[in-house]
């Protein structure tokens, strides 16, 4: 006779969570019964295993670089704190209206922190910069077997060669904004959750 | 002593009680109209529950909540890779005439994956549906805050009922009913000839009382349509109870593997009377063997239609998913049924990873009604130019259509396996073509089975 939640929500997290992400109260509670629904483990938190599981992230071919950006460093299990935080980039921007706290620090949907969100996908030893070894892993990453080294290799060249400025041949996260300045980011980055 | 004698007949009355409303109208065909009287009454408690919930709520100034069963996100109809890529970089400057990398491209995959995360077609049909209106189970108790007393006194008589009263009344009804279907079945094995007319007689009483002994509501459309003999009766697959609410309505040949214990002292007893096709676990993997018996026994027209289940495994009945193609290949005539069940007085679903039989059972006989509603379909053949697996989809089309239910073509074996590496690598495939700048895909390029991302 067990219920699904095994701890319910409770509201004083519930206005935290509200206050840091901006999510509405039925979007915090409905999310976290999906969390629920992916914890099979019914410890309060989820691992990599528990994302691999949804078979359309599995086919994604960016799937594991997407998991990873929901784990803090280092770290093999994230709460739903965690989870709604990571979530929270993909809020649309317009959304912000109607949730105005009194936040001094930009909200974790703005375009630089949807555009952050990207770059990390990219830069996977955090040292801030997209160096030609971590270009070419996304690359293959995307095309599979279909493409071979050396056309990679210059694809990856011409890339970074279009991107750089400052002639250190790697992108920087400036750099990578001004790439992307045309790029409808608010719009690409975002999902609309129901209310 | 007179607590012996109090026993004794408290227990002859229950017998008799049961004997009179039961089984005689189970064994005569008839209903008297109780299972109907006591549904509306259900509901109305129901309505009631909800109603008071939603005033708690609104006292509290809180919000009530909203189960996702309509979705937690707006999913616009799914861009193909090309198109999303294109409009990508359609925004980008291109500073040559065919891009073959942007680094805008991952804005596409990371959407996709972080809105598969977000809610997902697969995962959510592995588990049972919510509720929109709390039903008084604790099964089915959510994030139900607003739960006041007399909600509370409530559930207590729901459970004192359900448990006390309904339970034990069930689990005998089953009991008769099973041992019925091995006495009689026995018995009329032993008949010379096989009588169909007896057969099948025997057939449908234990069945309506196995039906009974669950308190299940069924609602027959287009009975027109019944699945007849020299064919292959397909339907979606949700709880192995499905088998008793067809079987309730007609004589069905089961197909399945030959279980030991209880389960295969059934399954050697109505071997007795009528053609099933039990398989040795060793034979199960030997596919042509398989095809062999199947067409043989759809071959001989004076032995009953097949049951098969292509999904192969339980489904939460909000869909439909890849049917297998074995049963298409035979080239008989394919009676599709659709089977749709009302989760609000009990839901059917069985999440075999989470509760095993006997425990599933008791669950199903301590709710409060199996409540479905069975569609037959009008029957369909092979047609020219068909191979098996697009006629197995057709036929899913069908079933899902008429049923209300999402048709997939995810592979209901996603429940316990990993999805294989080849769809990973055939949007990769994708992927590189559009960066190579390819405007016309070859032939051979089987996107028809692909699913977009």
């Amino acid at each position: 006779m067990g219920s699904r939640a095994s701890t319910l929500l409770r509201e004083e997290e519930i206005e935290e969570i509200k206050k840091e992400t901006g999510f509405s109260h039925s979007q915090i509670t409905r999310l976290y019964s999906r969390f629920t629904s992916l914890d099979k483990g019914e410890n309060g938190t989820l691992s990599r295993e528990d994302f691999q599981r949804i078979p359309e992230l599995a086919i994604n071919p960016l799937g594991d670089r997407i998991i990873n950006a929901f784990f803090p460093e280092g770290e093999d299990q994230v709460n739903f704190r965690g989870f709604m935080r990571t979530l929270a980039h993909f809020r649309p921007i317009e959304d912000n209206e109607k949730n105005k706290n009194a936040a001094a620090s930009e909200p974790l949907n703005s375009r630089t922190n949807k555009l952050l969100f990207a770059f990390r996908l990219y830069d996977l030893d955090r040292d801030d910069k997209i160096s030609r070894d971590e270009l070419l892993q996304v690359l293959r990453m995307m095309v599979g077997v279909n493409i071979s080294d050396e056309q990679l290799g210059s694809i990856a060249d011409r890339t970074i060669q279009e991107a750089d400025t400052n002639g250190d041949n790697s992108i920087s996260f400036n750099e990578f904004i001004k790439v992307l300045e045309k790029v409808d980011v608010e719009q690409k980055m975002s999902i609309r959750f129901l209310h | 002593m007179t607590w012996l004698h109090f026993l004794s007949v408290s227990i002859t009355v229950w017998l008799t009680l049961l004997f009179v409303f039961t089984i005689v109208p189970a064994v005569l065909g008839v209903s008297i109209g109780i299972r109907r009287l006591y549904l509306t009454t259900l509901l109305k408690i129901f309505e009631w529950a909800t109603l008071r919930m939603e005033m708690e709520a609104k006292e509290k100034n809180q919000q009530l909540y909203k189960p996702y069963s309509s979705g937690i996100i707006v999913k616009e109809p799914p861009l193909s890779l090309q198109q999303g890529i294109q409009e990508l970089r359609g925004s980008a400057s291109c500073l040559h005439s065919e891009p073959e990398f942007e680094m805008a491209d991952i804005f596409y995959f990371c959407r996709r994956g972080v809105e598969s995360i977000v809610d997902d077609e697969v995962t959510k049909r592995f588990s049972a549906q919510e509720l929109e209106t709390w039903n008084l189970l604790t099964r089915s108790h959510y994030n139900f805050r607003h739960i006041s007393l007399r909600l509370t006194v409530l559930w207590g008589l729901g459970v004192l009922i359900r448990y006390g009263i309904l339970l034990p009344l069930r689990v005998t009804l089953a009991a008769t009913g099973i041992s019925l279907i091995l006495v009689l079945t026995t018995l009329v094995g032993f008949l010379p000839s096989r009588e169909f007319f007896l057969t099948e007689k025997v057939h449908v009483m234990c069945y309506r009382i196995c039906v009974r002994s669950l308190t299940a509501m069924i609602t027959y459309h287009n009975r027109e349509n019944k699945p007849k003999n020299g064919g292959i009766c397909v339907a979606n697959h949700t709880t192995p109870i499905d088998v008793i609410i067809l079987a309730n309505d007609g004589c069905y040949s089961l197909i399945g593997q030959a279980h030991r214990g209880l389960l295969g002292m059934v399954q050697r007893a109505m071997v007795k009377s009528s053609p099933h096709i039990w398989f040795d676990r060793s034979e199960v993997k030997d596919r042509h063997l398989v095809a062999k018996r199947l067409s043989d026994h759809v071959a001989d027209k004076t032995k009953q239609p097949i049951l098969i289940f292509p999904e192969g495994t339980c489904i939460n009945n909000t869909s439909v998913m890849m049917f297998k193609k074995g049963s298409f290949e035979i080239g008989c005539t394919v009676y599709p049924v659709a089977i749709k069940y009302d989760p609000l007085f009990g839901d059917a679903f069985w999440n075999s990873s989470k509760f095993g039989m006997v425990n599933y059972l008791l669950r199903m006989m301590s709710s409060w009604a199996i409540v479905c509603s069975v569609w037959y379909l009008p029957p369909m053949n092979r047609e020219e130019g068909e191979d098996a697996v697009q006629f197995a989809n057709r036929v899913k089309a069908a079933i899902a259509a008429q049923g209300g239910l999402v048709d997939l073509i995810w592979d209901g074996g996603l429940k316990r396996a990993k999805v294989k590496d080849a769809f990973k690598e055939e949007q990769q495939k994708l992927y590189s073509k559009i960066s190579r700048s390819l405007d016309s895909c070859p032939d051979n390029c089987h996107l028809d089975f692909l699913i977009p991302l």
